[in-house]
């Protein structure tokens, strides 16, 4: 079937099966290879995008279903001020090795910051269960989203 | 990991829909647990009807001290306060536990009802909550008391020519007070153990067991519970037949819920 969607902005028209699942549609058709495949069934978070403006699972969205759909990967992120904080503020706090979880981290600790601008550390912790890293046992990863939470606080980063 | 073939339909009025059900379409909403079941090909259905896009399947209406949940409402916007009042409270608390954030975004209350997976919050929760389940079929209109709509793994009260069109449920006073607990094994996890418990000032209060591997439990002498949780909850429990952690998490299911009130 035709699928109309925006992707980072740019509307595309693609061909695509119906039991095609999103995140196969944006790698292996529009070639953005950031969004990464773990469990295929929802639970481990890598495929994690953002669909008419908020997170969801690119791995149980089916291609019919987005037909008409927003969507923002990784790479739609590039100038996205909160997105680089992000990015340095994961790198300091070595909040990955692989970086195989790494796009699905961001994606959700963007809109974890933007939903929950006073999350202390258990509530990230619990906010991030939905993301399984297997190399670095989250303690980077709770750090760097507190950093960014810090510096939002301390006003030397607007949200926006 | 990736799901069979199928065809798939956006149905944009309800008589459409009902044709694509009685052709053998799969009705799916937001396909959080549809989903994993089709990359798992453990649902093989020839042809997808998402029902998303039907007039009124999403939303909140408020009448007569009735809210009427469009059945593809999003577990996201009743966690951020779709529904007013304390119902409306109590609601956002039992859909901000459901699963991760990313789920709730998609996943709606409609569609995890009719999946009807027995460890799902909202099959525990509605039937407590005095919730009916609105059905729509060729003949119009059915209303299915929550409490007797889950019939076991898998199974509802809906005929094979229905769909589940709303949920509705009365409004509760400020003083109405709710207690919940599930045991997860880590945060976002399907529960092994619900319980929950509404009371109401003036109203006997409701008690449900859930989450067992089997249709939600009325608990048919709440206020039992409420007097003697530990003692009520073993009586409760043990008729089950439960493995022997399984009953143990239940009963403190019941007694956690009921210090939770």
């Amino acid at each position: 079937m035709i699928i109309n969607l925006t992707v980072n902005g740019t509307p595309r028209t693609v061909q695509a099966e119906p039991r095609e699942h999103l995140a196969d549609l944006l790698r292996n058709t529009l070639f953005l290879t950031g969004t990464h495949l773990g469990c295929e069934h929802g639970v481990c978070g890598a495929c994690t995008v953002e669909l008419d403006g908020a997170p969801a699972r690119a791995c149980i969205a089916f291609a019919g279903a987005c037909n008409g759909a927003t969507i923002r990967t990784i790479e739609g992120f590039d100038d996205d001020p909160l997105m680089a904080a992000l990015r340095e503020a994961f790198s300091a706090e070595h909040a990955l090795q692989c970086g195989y979880c790494t796009p699905g981290m961001l994606i959700t600790a963007r809109a974890l910051i933007l939903q929950l601008p006073n999350a202390d550390e258990p509530r990230i912790r619990e906010e991030l269960a939905g993301n399984l890293c297997r190399c670095t046992g989250y303690r980077g990863i709770v750090k760097a989203i507190l950093r960014v939470l810090d510096e939002l606080k301390a006003r030397k980063l607007s949200p926006g | 990991m990736k799901a069979a073939a199928f065809d798939y339909s956006r149905p944009t009025d309800w008589p459409e829909a009902l044709q694509l059900l009685q052709a053998g379409a799969r009705p799916a909403a937001g396909t959080q647990s549809l989903g994993p079941m089709l990359n798992f090909r453990l649902s093989l259905p020839q042809r997808l009807a998402d029902l998303r896009h039907l007039p009124g399947y999403t939303g909140v209406t408020l009448s007569n001290h009735v809210v009427r949940i469009g059945a593809g409402t999003t577990h996201a916007a009743i966690e951020d306060g779709a529904v007013p009042g304390r119902l409306g409270a109590i609601l956002a608390a039992i859909a901000s536990r459901i699963a991760y954030r990313a789920i709730r975004n998609r996943g709606t209350i409609g569609g995890s009802l009719a999946h009807a997976d027995p460890a799902a919050d909202w099959v525990a929760t509605l039937p407590a909550l005095d919730a009916t389940a609105i059905a729509i079929g060729p003949q119009g209109e059915r209303r299915i008391p929550a409490a007797a709509f889950v019939l076991g793994l898998f199974t509802t009260a809906l005929a094979e020519n229905e769909l589940l069109q709303a949920i509705e449920l009365p409004t509760l006073p400020e003083t109405a007070r709710w207690g919940h607990w599930k045991f997860c094994r880590k945060p976002g996890e399907f529960s092994r153990a619900t319980a929950c418990i509404l009371h109401t000032p003036g109203h006997p209060p409701k008690a449900v067991l859930a989450a067992l591997d089997a249709p939600p439990l009325m608990i048919p002498d709440p206020a039992a519970l409420l007097a003697d949780p530990a003692i009520t909850a073993a009586r409760i429990v043990a008729p089950l037949k439960l493995d022997p952690w399984r009953a143990a998490i239940a009963r403190t299911a019941l007694c956690r819920a009921v210090q939770a009130l």
